[in-house]
Order: structure tokens, then C-alpha cells, then sequence
């Protein structure tokens, strides 16, 4: 891809509503359609252990009517043109998610304005929301994979924030009342520190326009600091399981804490789970695992990284009497990765996917969109794409094995196992 | 509109070609779909077409295990294969200039694939494990056990994935035979869509495929679906807290006159769905179905779901039971629903919002290759070309008698499957 055609400071319009709200636009116009995709305050970590899910489920009761439309028309104005948005929360903040016709942006706008501003909480809204997300949880924690995941987070974040879901627990869900969603919703959500980015077949003027008249009366509230306890490395094997009767297969999540997005390991931890469980189909865990033995239809690895260390995990569904072999064949390819190094040709491979998937993961205004956000949000700068690949091939595989065997060793992770009870 | 500027050629093994210019991303987005899927399968080779597909991914001589995967992923691309009820396809999407790759690798496969005893035996695992995988979920559980119960004659009546006692017998010989059956380019349809000049697409295609041989003729499938006399009902018992409803109607396919009709309706029902094939988008909150039944109180989630087929195949409106209320009323509110469709005429405002929405879910497939390119190969097995451009206008022909006439006709109470999954750890 020519660096030229790049998202970028060059061809990013940028603003800032009086309110701090910040706005980046890029103009596309080869299709009539325009994604709004941003941040405002808020989130799960603003939120008490004993309150989990307060933020989600105060995001979900906002768009259930403001002071000039009920739900209903909020529905009906939005689906009527086909458009569609979300609100939701996320660890360290609301998220905002779109699409519409450029014809109906400033519909759009006006109606995702008028739910972050002007929300009313109707009370029966309150309970019908609890009610469906109470069978949504009980949903979650009947789902192996799900089970295995809230396991692995509870012991890898023990007394940290991530320690607990963001769409909460069901004893927490249950007790929130309608005061808590309108206190968290007057102490945390506001313009503070946000950004919006809009995508498609439109100006920067009209974003501009349409968003001063939607959000730019919004006061901004000082965002609450948050004291983040250490996330502490993992000192051996703790394994951690539940049992699911009645279940067929078994779900395993298999990792630790590794760095945030800021750190400078970064790009050496994105690299080194490239290698193991994501290249081609699925990385060095796919292929033993899956190619050679044929113990799984998935095993695949995944990083996060966030504000705070995310989570580096190794996931697998196994046939519960398959657990022990794959656990076996997992602790193999972690052994492998921290104790020896990544061929060149190996690391090559791995690299030229990461650099080489810029043009498909580019391709569309909701993919440009989420990529500006991510440079706005972990500040990684507006040029970061022209130095993208840069970074990416300056890893070494010496830096390839130094971070996985200090985040991610066969003798110190979590394990979580959720299955039949064939397997215990 | 989605098939506007395409190209549809045939080679003179029976290949069917499309190809579509775009060029808002240097990227591109390669397919071959067979007509075969589970369609084409009788019990005892139940899951062969899907297993098959999993064996395409096991080598030839030129491009040995692992070796395509590493050339696409090295150049950044993205690609993969599913198989379903009438066709299985395989795609591969890289930036454009790399597209030559994707027909070296899918005209090979096509009739040169390696059929090890070792391999079929390692994915003969694999495949249970992906099955045993779905088996987990309540709502797959009763999926399986509504269109087991609804055909009774037509292979559309078991999974794709197949039955599990298949997937225990089934030999290498049968997977090899069965490639041998379908994978041939007069039983093909090539898509490209993407960054590039056509005409020479067009002559790369035919220098890698079309000197392949044409394949043998194929028989059509037997055994279509009698007429439904009397409503079936079962309920499928199972792990978990959550009970499900779903209840199935033989619906008429993609290429009947009624089949317009019944896209209104089921977009009435549950809104337009998103054409974006690895985005779900957001649920709709303004259909009849969310309204009667989640807004409500009644359900979690409802949704309808209309597929367009080769053959007769289900409409389906599932519903998971909110916590606390009953399957009886549920089941009621839905039924009630329905009932409406015949008995008012939809009004002119909600056939315009069927229409308009489902015009914007066609422009936003316009923003993806991926997207497109299935969208043309998909249309041009289960239909046509012609049947995909006119979607949108089709849709917007439909009158209000339409509607009620096709809502009488088909979701007829006698020809009705209602599967509810109760589940055993509720007190």
C-alpha cells in the first residue's frame, strides 16, 4: 500500500468542540455510507467490585429514552433508514459505535447525541434490561468457554479491576437500582478526554457541525482517578476448574498478565503470539495441536493490551478426555518459544503478515475508523501507520523469546478448565 | 447495485466465471464455490462435504500441507472455506496484486488434492471435536433436532457438520470419491471481485483453469420434501438454566415467486440482517418480533430467519425465554405475532422501511470485496445474477396482499415445527 493513500496527520481533519471532545474525520467517498465510531469518560474501572456491570448496564439503559424520545422512537428514527448504533462500556470507557447512509449521518448524530446527553432512565426500562441481561449471564455462565475465561481472569487480576466482567455478575447485576445507573452516569459519563472519529462520504465541516450541535453543549465532568493495584506475574502453575455437567467438549484458557499498550514490549509480545497462535491457521498451536494430532478444532493464542497489562492467553477446546495431552502439546510450544529462538525465516513469515494485512484490515470505513481510534486512544500519534512497519520488523527474535519467557512460561500461568465431568 | 458491472463468462470446461472491478482498496478477494453440500448428502455420509473441505486444506504436490497458508498469510491475506447446505466455498483475499496466488492455489485443489489415510484420520477428530464443540450450546442442540424433525425426507434435514455416527464411519475411500463427484469446474462457479483489470483476470483464470478437465455429469438430488399434514412438536432436554423456542415453516426457495414475499416478511419480523459476512451488527430493535416478545419481557433475544436455497428449506423464528417467564406465553406471543401477518395488512410506512433497509445493508456490502464476492457466488448457486441485482426491487414489488397471502399459505399451523429446549438444572 502506497504510504501516500495511509490513514494520517496529511489527510486526518482534526477539531476540538469547546468541551474538549476531539474529532478526527476521514473523507471517503467510493460509497454512500459513513461509520462513527469513539470514546467518551466512563467505563468498568470506575465501577466497584460489588457493583459489576454497573457501567454496561447503565450505557444499555441510556438509549431507552431521553427527555424527547422514548425508545421506541429512537428505533424506529435509526432502523427506518437502516442506520444503527451502539453504546456500550468498556474497561476504561463508552464506547460509541455507527453506520448510516451519508444521507442520514446527521439523523444518526442527533439521535446518538441526544442518547449520551439527555438519557431519562425510565424505571420499567431499568427491569426490562436487568431482566434480559440476567438471561444473558446465565446464558454466559452455562458457556464452557465463557466459564473457562472468567476463571482464568479471576485468578490472573485477583483484587485488580479486570478481575470481574464487564457485563457483570449475576448476584451484582441483580441488585443495582435505578439511582446507581443515574449516579454513575452523573459522576462518570461525559465528553472528558473523548474522541470521536467519523469515516465515509463526508466533510470534515459537516462532521463538525453536526457534532457541535449534538454534543457541544455537553459539560465535561473531571474523570476520577483510579488507583490500579499491581497485576502480578504469575509464580507457577495455578490451575483453576469448573465442572459443567452435562456438557460435551472442554474449554481451556492458558496464560498470564503480560504488558500495556504503552509498553515498549509491545510490539515484541504482538510479534511473539503472532508465531505461536495466530500465523496462517493459528500459528505453532494450530499446527501441532490441531494439524499434527488433531486434538482440537481451534487452539489459538490472543493478546490484549490495554491502559493496564492485558491478559496473554492460549485458548483450546478439547474433547475432556484430550485435556492432559493438550495441555502437554500448549507447554511444548511455550517451552519452545522462551527457550529457543525463532528461526529468521520463521519470524519473517510473521512480520510480512503483520505488515502485509494493513491494506484488508484498512479496506473498510469501519476498519479505518476502529485504526484511527486505536492511534487516538493508546496515543500512539496520527503518523503511527508510517512507522508501522518499521517497528514491526525491528524486533529481534532475542526480544521474541525474552518476552515470552517472562510472560508466558510452560512453569508460571493460569490454566482454567471448564467441561463435563469426565474430565476431573 | 451489487451485480451492476460485473462480467460473467463461462470457460469452455463449463467453469462459470464473475468478475467485478472495484477499486476503493488495493485488495482483491478470490472464490470458488461447488455445488455441493449437504444438500447432496444420504445418511451414513452425513458431514462429507464439510470434511472434504477440511481435507482441501491438507495438500497437493505443489503446495504440500501448510505451504499455501504461509503464502497467502506471508502477503498479508486473509482466507478460509465453509461449507453449508447447498454449497462449499473457498476464498482467499490478499492485496491485489497478489491474486495470481489465489488461483494457483484453488486451481490446484481443484483436482489434485491428496487424499492420506493419516490426514482423513487426523481431521476425522478434528471435525468431532467441532461438532462436540457445537453440542455445548443449547440453541445448536435444537436447531439440529428442529430440521431433523421437519424433514423427514430431504437431506436438508441434518447438520452440515453431520450426524456423529457418520463421522465415526465414514472411510478416506468415501472422502475421495465424493471430491472426486463434485470438485470439477463444470460443477464450479469462480468470483473475483477487487483492485484489478478484468479482462486480464479473465485471461489469468483461464490460463490456470482452463485446461482442466470438465468432470464428470452429476445426478440430481432425489428425495424432495412431502407435503407437511400436521404440526410437530419435540422438546430436547439438556444442561443449563436457559430455556429456547424455536419453530420452523417450510418456506418457499430462493427462486419462487413467493420467496420476496417471505424476505418482508421475515425483515417485519426481525429486521434487515447485515450482509457483512464476519459482522453481525447490531440486533434490531424496532422489528415485530423484538417488540411483541423482548420488549416485552417475555424473551433475551428473538430473531427470523429466511436463507435463500436450492430446494424448499425452513423459516425459522427462535426466541430465548427471559428469565422467570414461561415457554407457554412465549411461545403464544410469537404464534400471536404471526397470526397478525395474515390477518392485517402490513401498512405502507413498514414495507418502505423493509425496502430502505435493506437497500442500506447492500451499500454497506459495497465497502468489502469479501463481502461482495460471496454475495455473487452465493446468489449464483442458490439463484442467479439477475435474482441478486433485482433483490432490492423485488423486495419493494411486494403489495400488502402479498404479504398476507404468503403469511396464510406458509405459516400455516399444520405446517409448523416447534422444538423447545428445557433445560435440567432449573429448579
Amino acid at each position: 500500500m502506497k504510504s501516500n493513500s495511509l490513514p494520517g496527520p496529511d489527510n486526518i481533519y482534526q477539531a476540538t468542540l469547546d468541551n474538549g471532545l476531539r474529532v478526527f474525520v476521514l473523507e471517503n467517498h467510493a460509497s454512500p455510507s459513513v461509520v462513527i465510531n469513539g470514546y467518551v469518560a466512563g467505563g468498568a474501572v470506575y465501577e466497584a467490585a460489588a457493583q459489576a456491570g454497573l457501567a454496561s448496564m447503565t450505557a444499555a439503559v441510556m438509549r431507552r429514552g431521553t427527555k424527547t424520545r422514548s425508545f421506541e422512537a429512537i428505533n424506529e428514527q435509526v432502523e427506518a433508514v437502516g442506520a444503527s448504533f451502539s453504546i456500550y462500556s468498556g474497561r476504561h470507557a463508552i464506547g460509541i459505535d455507527g453506520k448510516a447512509l451519508a444521507e442520514d449521518f446527521a439523523l444518526l448524530v442527533d439521535v446518538v447525541s441526544d442518547v449520551l446527553v439527555n438519557p431519562v432512565f425510565p424505571a420499567e426500562y431499568v427491569e426490562r434490561v436487568r431482566g434480559q441481561r440476567l438471561t444473558h449471564l446465565q446464558e454466559r455462565d452455562n458457556d464452557t468457554r465463557s466459564v473457562a475465561s472468567l476463571l482464568f481472569r479471576q485468578a490472573v487480576y485477583d483484587g485488580h479491576p479486570y478481575s470481574w466482567p464487564v457485563d457483570g455478575l449475576h448476584e451484582t447485576v441483580a441488585a443495582l437500582t435505578r439511582e446507581d445507573l443515574t449516579s454513575y452516569y452523573q459522576r462518570n459519563i461525559s465528553p472528558a478526554g473523548g474522541a470521536i472519529v467519523v469515516v465515509g462520504a463526508v466533510t470534515g465541516d459537516a462532521v463538525l457541525r453536526a457534532l457541535e450541535a449534538g454534543l457541544g453543549g455537553w459539560q465535561a465532568g473531571s474523570l476520577p482517578a483510579v488507583q490500579y493495584p499491581p497485576v502480578k506475574p504469575v509464580p507457577s502453575v495455578l490451575r483453576r476448574e469448573q465442572v459443567l455437567p452435562g456438557k460435551v467438549q472442554t474449554d481451556i484458557v492458558l496464560g498470564g498478565p503480560a504488558v500495556r499498550r504503552s509498553d515498549p514490549e509491545y510490539d515484541a509480545v504482538r510479534l511473539a503470539n503472532t508465531v505461536l497462535g495466530r500465523f496462517g491457521m493459528m500459528g505453532r498451536l494450530g499446527e501441532n495441536v490441531r494439524e499434527q494430532h488433531g486434538l482440537a478444532y481451534y487452539a489459538y493464542s490472543s493478546v490484549a493490551a490495554s491502559k493496564e497489562p492485558g491478559a496473554w492467553e492460549v485458548i483450546a477446546g478439547v474433547n475432556p478426555a484430550n485435556v492432559e495431552r493438550c495441555l502437554e502439546a500448549v507447554n511444548e510450544e511455550l517451552a519452545r518459544l522462551a527457550n529457543e529462538l525463532v528461526p529468521e525465516e520463521e519470524l519473517g513469515d510473521s512480520k510480512a503478515l503483520l505488515t502485509g494485512s494493513l491494506p484488508l484490515r484498512l479496506e473498510t470505513n469501519e476498519g479505518v475508523a476502529d485504526t484511527i481510534l486505536d492511534m487516538v486512544w493508546y496515543e500512539l500519534g496520527l503518523d503511527y501507520l508510517h512507522r508501522y512497519a518499521d517497528m514491526v520488523n525491528s524486533v529481534t527474535a532475542e526480544q521474541v523469546r525474552a518476552v515470552a519467557s517472562d510472560y508466558l512460561r510452560p512453569d508460571a500461568h493460569v490454566v482454567a478448565i471448564a467441561g463435563p465431568e469426565a474430565q476431573m | 447495485m451489487l451485480a451492476d458491472g460485473v462480467l460473467k463468462t463461462y470457460l469452455d470446461n463449463g467453469l462459470a466465471v464473475i468478475l467485478k472491478e472495484t477499486h476503493r482498496a488495493p485488495v482483491a478477494s478470490f472464490w470458488v464455490w461447488y455445488r455441493v453440500g449437504s444438500r447432496n448428502e444420504q445418511v451414513g455420509i452425513t458431514g462429507i462435504s464439510h470434511w472434504v473441505e477440511h481435507m482441501m486444506f491438507r495438500g497437493t504436490e505443489q503446495f504440500p500441507a501448510g505451504v499455501a497458508d504461509r503464502l497467502i498469510s506471508r502477503r498479508g491475506g486473509d482466507h478460509n472455506a465453509m461449507t453449508y447446505l447447498d454449497w462449499t466455498s473457498y476464498y482467499e483475499t490478499l492485496p491485489a496484486e497478489d491474486i495470481d496466488l489465489a488461483m494457483a492455489v484453488e486451481a490446484d485443489r481443484m483436482v489434485n488434492a491428496i487424499f492420506l489415510e493419516e490426514g482423513a484420520e487426523l481431521e476425522r477428530t478434528v471435525i468431532i471435536s467441532e461438532r462436540q464443540g457445537s453440542e455445548n450450546y443449547p440453541a445448536w442442540l435444537l436447531h439440529e433436532e428442529l430440521v431433523s424433525m421437519a424433514f423427514k425426507v430431504h437431506s436438508y434435514g441434518h447438520m452440515t457438520i453431520g450426524w456423529q455416527s457418520d463421522l465415526d464411519a465414514m472411510t478416506r475411500d468415501d472422502l475421495e470419491r465424493h471430491y472426486q463427484e463434485y470438485y470439477s469446474p463444470s460443477n464450479a462457479v469462480v468470483v473475483a471481485v477487487g483492485d484489478f483489470n478484468a479482462e486480464q483476470v479473465l485471461r489469468q483464470i483461464k490460463s490456470y483453469f482452463g485446461n482442466l478437465p470438465a468432470g464428470p455429469p452429476r445426478e440430481a438430488v432425489r428425495g424432495l420434501e412431502p407435503v407437511q399434514r400436521g404440526e410437530r412438536r419435540c422438546v430436547v432436554e439438556g444442561p443449563g438454566e436457559t430455556a429456547y423456542l424455536t419453530i420452523g415453516f417450510h418456506a418457499p426457495p430462493a427462486l419462487d415467486e413467493d420467496f420476496f414475499p417471505m424476505a418482508v416478511i421475515d425483515t417485519l419480523l426481525g429486521g434487515a440482517r447485515s450482509m457483512s459476512l464476519f459482522h453481525d451488527g447490531e440486533p434490531s430493535r424496532s422489528s415485530r418480533l423484538y417488540k411483541a416478545l423482548v420488549d416485552s419481557g417475555l424473551a433475551s433475544e428473538a430473531s427470523s430467519y429466511l436463507l435463500p436455497t436450492i430446494d424448499p428449506y425452513l423459516f425459522i423464528c427462535s426466541a430465548t425465554l427471559q428469565d422467570g417467564q414461561s415457554l407457554d406465553d412465549l411461545e403464544a406471543a410469537l404464534l400471536a405475532e404471526l397470526d397478525r401477518l395474515t390477518r392485517e395488512p402490513v401498512t405502507p410506512d413498514e414495507l418502505r422501511k423493509a425496502v430502505h433497509q435493506t437497500r442500506a445493508q447492500f451499500t454497506y456490502s459495497a465497502e468489502s470485496v469479501t463481502d461482495q464476492a460471496f454475495w455473487l457466488g452465493f446468489a449464483e448457486i442458490v439463484a442467479d445474477l439477475d435474482w441478486l441485482n433485482r433483490f432490492p426491487d423485488s423486495l419493494a414489488a411486494v403489495t400488502a396482499e402479498d404479504v398476507q397471502r404468503v403469511a396464510a399459505s406458509y405459516l400455516d399451523a399444520c405446517k409448523r415445527t416447534v422444538a423447545r429446549y428445557v433445560p435440567t438444572d432449573d429448579e
